[in-house]
């Protein structure tokens, strides 16, 4: 099968073969000539209810769950098979039209955002799940199925599908594997990398891709880790076997409040230190309780500075060992009160505040910002000083929710749109938080994607030479640059750009390493 | 950049410009494994200790050279463990060894493999540049997850110079028991036990017996003991069974000119091999000592929706499955572009790459 040895071709196509740069730009719109040539060409394969035209019909589509980012694509398809995705692949790749592949839309850092000259490639009509294997523990879905649709349809054999990002509702798998999204529940059953056993997808020159599947690993380099959380950059997924769980016979969650969110920092970091990994640890802030509240009636305790949730599930026996072993280092950490929830009930009152947290945003201010920055755990308490003088130098207020189990906060910046300047210094505020998380050894996005939204960030996390491997990896799976482009990955003019504008401590990444 | 680093760095630039192939290893533990190469061995020893460890953040730090005895030890006086249980054969292998084969040992059906516990690498390319990929936090999506493409990679693309991996603590308890039975009944049994809340954490088949490890709190143990039946192993016994087929030191291993490892989805049926069978993984790792034709086992292995590794006695077409050929050529541009000159481990994990 394996061809003869061969000698690697010329050096120059290296780092240098950037699929970047050609659509960076995703404003520019394709010529009237162009655009109906591309009609005809998918016309030709896809049936009339398959193509959005009208502009009425394709504004739907202008932006993700980042509102502020929007761009009316020139095109927008809705194959219903799998042929016709490929169909629509090799359309577009003959005629160099950028494709930009969409689930359900709920994506937070703009990764779906269209582009002027490109087609949407909307995967929401692939939404069958083809099997669901209660031997195997595996389900095989199509891109559009919904998250939670996995775990209803996994429900009747007694199992569940692990990642449950907040928006599980709504969000498509496609979606999840393009983001590798988290969840609560992650830092004890994993993300969506930990959880996708295999895809089947398509490249931008419509070639079939099979990585993974049924079995656990497979031969030569692992590109199926690689595919996940590629923000739609590497190729288009059709589907997806998923790895199911059993339903643990029991959860219940411990609420403890804190007098100081220094402490509470502490008690996750102790919980931790005792062996004692939680289905789920979350912390909220006062802001963000005194904020769901009112809302949600949880029953949060408005008093403390902090509240922490913690999750343990499994057997009753085991259950109750585990919360008694929770509560006594939530005492030993300085908790000043200590509720068990007592019923099913009462432990999904107990989350719904922390699940509600955005729409509760929403609902206290016109508009929020939702970072994802992932610190590491002992520099909890440092973040979270560092946001409060933040909030006084911008002017501006901040609640924080975190997955504090894993280091993945959320501080959600409140601001108004409609007063000048507000939105600005917004995007100020989340760019500095940012750039922080990566100066105390964390990351810029923990499981919301870089997108458009951070692109910028990106600068600042990875030296030249960093961002020039990922657009290695890009152009292997696609040469062309079609797939997506002007996401997730900065352009060195780009990054110029930022530097420009922004100097970074005056520090570059691996200042001891010369530079070529 | 340390010495040892510096000198590696300036070994691979020198190779880089003058073409030549280097042969990365660290303790070579694995020697065996992927093809026969030619090249100026690099020895990643030098580079060695662990840099940054934390046991409430489940994160250690180290450099490739680091051994997993350190690491096993330094992580024991925590009570934290490395889950994916990597082998370590006959010695005592190195991280950017351990990583670079990729290979995990018996509770990689519960908790994953090495891929699921790397957080972050430092690959050293093949003109001597540092980068780093990922990092020291449990989530981390910005940027393409080359630390896990790097995993398993042999090294073909670079040499791993540091690695970031997560760590858990040691279960409460742990209980091996077992229950003689066919082949058949053991897969029945794995199938039966998978989709149950049962705290397994290996499952394996041999010699006519199935032995199942359960880990987590007493409570838990004790009832699953109730459902699965069985004898219980006594603790030593049960430590050298698990290290008998995690470090392949079981006579089943011993003195076979052929032998192929199956990496099959776990519910396959019992496949029409002949020659001695064993499995582990709960019936998703076989082991089948055959005489059969390489193309034969191949080709039941991908009708079963896996693949087929000839572990030991491969020929001239190398021990891994073939690649499709929309794989391989992703492949062949990857190396092209993380190493241009193909001067890392050329042709150990795909023939020509």
């Amino acid at each position: 099968m394996q061809d003869a040895p061969r000698k690697p071709t010329a050096d120059s196509l290296r780092f240098e073969a950037n699929p970047g740069t050609r659509w960076s730009d995703l404003t520019q719109p394709a010529t009237l000539d162009h655009r109906q040539t591309l009609i005809c060409a998918l016309q030709a394969v896809l049936p009339a209810d398959c193509i959005l035209e009208r502009e009425e019909e394709r504004r739907p589509y202008e932006c993700d769950g980042l509102s502020s980012h929007t761009q009316l694509p020139m095109l927008v398809v809705l194959p219903r098979t799998e042929e016709q995705v490929r169909a629509v692949l090799t359309t577009c790749h003959a005629l160099d039209v950028p494709v930009v592949a969409r689930g359900a839309g709920t994506g937070l850092s703009g990764g779906a955002m269209p582009h002027a000259s490109g087609v949407v490639l909307s995967l929401a009509r692939l939404n069958g799940i083809l099997k669901i294997d209660p031997e195997a523990c595996t389900a095989r879905v199509q891109p559009g199925v919904r998250n939670l649709a996995v775990s209803e349809a996994a429900a009747p054999f007694g199992l569940y599908y692990a990642p449950d990002p907040s928006s599980q509702i709504a969000c498509s798998i496609g979606g999840n594997v393009a983001e590798n999204s988290g969840g609560v529940h992650c830092l004890k059953y994993g993300l969506t990398v930990h959880n996708v056993l295999g895809i089947r997808g398509f490249t931008i020159m419509g070639e079939l891709l099979e990585l993974g599947g049924g079995a656990l690993d497979s031969p030569g380099l692992d590109l199926l880790a690689v595919t996940i959380g590629s923000e739609g950059l590497l190729v288009v997924v059709t589907e997806a076997t998923l790895k199911l769980v059993p339903k643990p016979e029991l959860a219940q969650v411990v609420m403890a409040s804190f007098d100081d969110t220094g402490k509470a920092g502490d008690a996750v970091a102790a919980i931790i230190a005792a062996g004692i990994i939680p289905a789920g640890l979350e912390m909220m802030d006062r802001k963000a309780t005194v904020a769901v509240e009112p809302f949600v009636k949880a029953g949060y305790d408005l008093t403390a500075e902090a509240i922490l949730l913690a999750e343990s599930d499994g057997t009753p026996a085991e259950v109750a060992a585990e919360i008694a072993d929770i509560e006594r280092v939530l005492r030993a950490s300085g908790a000043t009160t200590i509720k068990v929830s007592q019923s099913e009930a009462e432990r999904l009152r107990f989350w719904s505040g922390r699940k509600n947290a955005f729409p509760a945003a929403g609902r206290i201010s016109p508009d929020y910002y939702c970072m994802d920055g992932t610190i590491p755990r002992k520099t909890l308490g440092r973040m979270l000083r560092a946001i409060g003088d933040m909030e006084t130098r911008f002017g501006l207020r901040c609640m924080n929710v975190f997955h504090a189990g894993d280091g993945n906060l959320h501080p959600l910046i409140l601001f108004d749109a409609n007063a000048p300047g507000e939105m600005d210094r917004a995007n100020e505020f989340g760019a500095e938080i940012l750039e922080l998380c990566v100066k105390l050894g964390g990351t810029i996005t923990g499981e919301h994607g870089v997108g458009v939204e951070k692109i910028n960030s990106m600068c600042v996390q990875f030296s030249t030479a960093e961002r020039n491997a990922f657009f290695a990896v890009k152009s292997a799976f696609d040469e062309t640059g079609l797939l997506n482009p002007g996401k997730a990955i900065p352009t060195l003019a780009r990054c110029a750009e930022y530097g420009k504008l922004h100097v970074h401590q005056g520090q570059i990444p691996h200042p001891d390493l010369p530079r070529f | 950049m340390d010495t040892a680093l510096h000198s590696m760095r300036e070994r691979i630039v020198a190779a880089h410009h003058a073409r030549t192939s280097l042969r990365i290893h660290g303790n070579r533990t694995k020697d065996f494994y992927g093809a026969t190469i030619k090249g100026d061995p690099l020895d990643t020893r030098g580079h060695a200790g662990i840099v940054d460890y934390e046991p409430s953040e489940l994160v250690l730090t180290a450099r490739c050279g680091t051994s997993l005895e350190e690491i096993a030890l330094t992580l024991a006086k925590h009570g934290q463990f490395l889950a994916f249980e990597p082998p370590a054969f006959s010695g005592n292998p190195t991280l950017g060894g351990i990583v670079a084969a990729g290979l995990s040992g018996p509770r990689r059906a519960q908790v994953g493999a090495v891929r699921d516990f790397v957080l972050g690498t430092r690959l050293l390319t093949a003109e001597g540049e540092l980068l780093r990929f990922g990092g020291q936090v449990m989530k981390n999506v910005a940027g393409f997850d080359v630390s896990r493409l790097l995993c398993g990679s042999l090294g073909i693309l670079g040499l791993i110079s540091e690695v970031s991996i997560k760590v858990l603590p040691l279960p409460k308890q742990e209980v091996t028991l077992r229950l003689p039975m066919s082949a058949t009944e053991a897969l029945a049994a794995f199938n039966r036990w998978r989709g149950q809340p049962l705290p397994i954490s290996a499952g394996s088949w041999f010699d006519g017996a199935t032995t199942v490890r359960l880990s987590g709190a007493p409570a838990a143990l004790a009832a699953a003991q109730v459902r699965i039946g069985g004898d219980p192993l006594a603790d030593d016994d049960a430590a050298t069974w698990w290290n008998s087929l995690r470090n392949q030191t079981h006579p089943f291993f011993g003195n076979r000119t052929s032998l192929w490892r199956l990496s099959v989805p776990a519910t396959t049926p019992l496949m029409a091999i002949p020659g001695p069978l064993a499995a582990e993984w709960n019936g998703a790792l076989r082991w089948h000592a055959t005489e059969l034709p390489a193309e034969e086992v191949r080709r039941l292995a991908s009708a079963a929706g896996g693949t087929a590794t000839q572990w030991r006695g491969a020929g001239e077409d190398g021990m891994f499955h073939p690649l499709s050929p929309t794989v391989l050529e992703i492949h062949r541009k990857l190396k092209e572009r993380f190493d241009p000159r193909g001067i890392f481990n050329p042709g150990r994990l795909v023939t020509g790459l």
